[in-house]
């Protein structure tokens, strides 16, 4: 589903953020990336839905290889993926129901299964009675709860989540993780990167940890394996 | 899985279409603020063009009056055989009609041009009639108001021209001063519009930049450049049109007034200001195509920064 070969991210600033990065991600897997802050783990996650390109290197999305791929074929790519992000990313002015909405009316579904859809996800996130509140009227979880509502509403093969729990507190944390296990339960590879041990120790997966743009550990059912 | 490689070059859908329309709108509504800033500048920059606009057009419509105005005289050679003067005075007035730029050539015999001055001077005058000393005069009018000396100067060679009166000074000067004002107001008038397109297409750049993360996150959810580009368009279709509405009735109420004072008085006059019913449509034409091609290119410009995500 995932894979990535000798890849080398060098922004124009100097920073080598990846250097010879090669991984392979099956499809339904669950996977952590985990590592020091700096260390290349959004970078990582960036190079899957093309918000940055490799320097060199290929990176191939369910059958879509990223170095090919012109730019008026991104929002193709984008519309395979999910992506989950820490600061959660809803749009402002539309409220739950609308924001979850959008990501089917980019791909002109039809409306009448857009209705179907946005609720069915709803229901399972469990903010069915909060449709028409907007962002800001909702907490953290909940905000990250329609953010992920958003980005399986399509049905997409990966959901991508850079830091998920970062802003919220532990209980909430634990509530958003059931619902990224019962997403990938139902066939959906999940990435997350996490600066959360508790929950990698707990819900045990494949860990990847990044260090110096490398990845320097590759364990299934591993822990998080830094201290503090 | 490679059909995932084709574009998103398929038409776009008329529910599509009909959504962006349906998201310009709740958009104009949830921005409250900044959609009546970018109005703002729209009605106060629209009003100015509309204003001096009209004000030129009606300078311009003086200007025009006055240089139709100017004629040439031409004062007939008394000759005292009335046959021999007929045929005289048929050549004349045959050969100034031949002349190239010559539009019109009007006869008015000595006792038309005494009435003339009666009418003007009063009826002391009148004791004239038993002795008339003036001359027969043709009334020549040039195609072009500018060839009028040129004309002039022609005509004082022909046979039994006792003279020309054109006001040979004040003709020429008078171009030169309605040319250049003409010049001044066309300067004016562009300078306002760059002034105009330069500032709504700020104020909407403002409102767009505070929505660069929405474009953002738009972009990451797989929306395609003109998924997210044209419900802004649209938007800012409807600040030029909105933003429209207040100077073109400002406008036309202020000149629809101004003409009803005005016309009365200046009945008869040489000088008149332009009707209402071409103008008004002219310019609120001019107001409204203004405000919306400002509108959509500010809006399409500004959006396009932020599209590279």
């Amino acid at each position: 589903m995932i894979q990535m070969n000798n890849v080398v991210k060098k922004y124009p600033n100097g920073v080598v953020a990846a250097n010879g990065i090669s991984i392979d991600i099956k499809k339904g897997e669950f996977v952590y990336v985990v590592g020091p802050s700096g260390a290349g783990k959004s970078t990582f996650i960036k190079l899957m839905y093309r918000e940055e390109k490799p320097t060199s290197g290929d990176v191939v999305i369910a059958g879509m290889n990223l170095s090919n791929l012109k730019n008026r074929q991104v929002p193709q790519l984008r519309r395979q993926l999910g992506v989950v992000f820490q600061d959660f990313k809803l749009l402002p002015r539309l409220n739950v129901y609308e924001n979850v909405a959008f990501a089917l009316e980019v791909i002109e579904e039809n409306p009448k299964d857009i209705r179907k859809r946005v609720m069915e996800v709803l229901d399972l996130v469990g903010l069915k009675h909060k449709v028409r509140m907007f962002p800001n009227e909702l907490s953290g979880g909940e905000q990250q709860r329609v953010s992920i509502a958003r980005s399986i509403v399509n049905m997409p093969k990966v959901v991508i989540a850079d830091e998920p729990t970062g802003n919220l507190d532990p209980e909430t944390s634990w509530e958003i993780m059931n619902i990224f296990e019962e997403i990938n339960s139902r066939g959906t590879t999940i990435v997350m990167a996490t600066h959360n041990r508790e929950i990698v120790n707990t819900i045990r997966k494949r860990v990847i940890a990044i260090e110096g743009g490398l990845i320097v550990r590759d364990v299934y059912g591993g822990d998080y394996g830094y201290e503090g | 899985m490679y059909e995932m490689y084709t574009e998103v070059t398929t038409a776009m859908k008329g529910r599509t279409i009909r959504r962006h329309f349906r998201e310009s709108i709740k958009s104009l509504g949830r921005n409250g603020w900044m959609t009546f800033a970018s109005i703002s500048a729209v009605t106060v920059t629209l009003l100015l063009v509309g204003v001096f606009t009209i004000i030129m057009m009606n300078l311009n419509k003086v200007a025009d009056d006055i240089e139709k105005d100017v004629e040439v005289k031409v004062l007939i050679e008394i000759i005292a055989d009335p046959a021999e003067a007929k045929s005289a005075e048929a050549k004349l007035m045959k050969d100034i009609k031949n002349l190239p730029g010559v539009s019109e050539v009007v006869y008015s015999s000595k006792e038309q041009e005494l009435d003339l001055l009666i009418e003007s001077y009063g009826e002391d005058l009148s004791l004239f009639e038993q002795s008339n000393p003036l001359n027969n005069v043709l009334y020549v009018k040039a195609k072009e108001p500018q060839q009028t000396v040129n004309v002039a100067k022609k005509i004082e060679k022909f046979d039994n021209v006792n003279d020309v009166k054109y006001g040979e000074e004040k003709v020429g000067k008078l171009f030169s001063f309605l040319n250049t004002s003409r010049n001044v107001g066309l300067v004016l008038i562009l300078g306002l519009l760059f002034t105009a397109i330069f500032l709504i297409s700020n104020t909407i750049r403002i409102t767009i930049i505070a929505r660069k993360d929405e474009i953002e996150i738009m972009k990451l959810v797989g929306a395609t450049n003109s998924f997210v580009r044209i419900p802004f368009v649209i938007e800012g279709m409807w600040l030029g049109v909105l933003g429209s509405i207040v100077p073109m009735t400002i406008v036309s109420i202020v000149y629809v007034n101004i003409f009803k004072v005005l016309q009365p008085k200046l009945n008869g006059e040489l000088l008149q200001i332009l009707d209402v019913t071409p103008l008004l449509y002219q310019v609120n034409a001019l107001i409204l195509v203004m405000g919306i091609l400002i509108g959509v290119w500010g809006s399409f410009m500004s959006v396009r920064k932020f599209l590279k995500v």
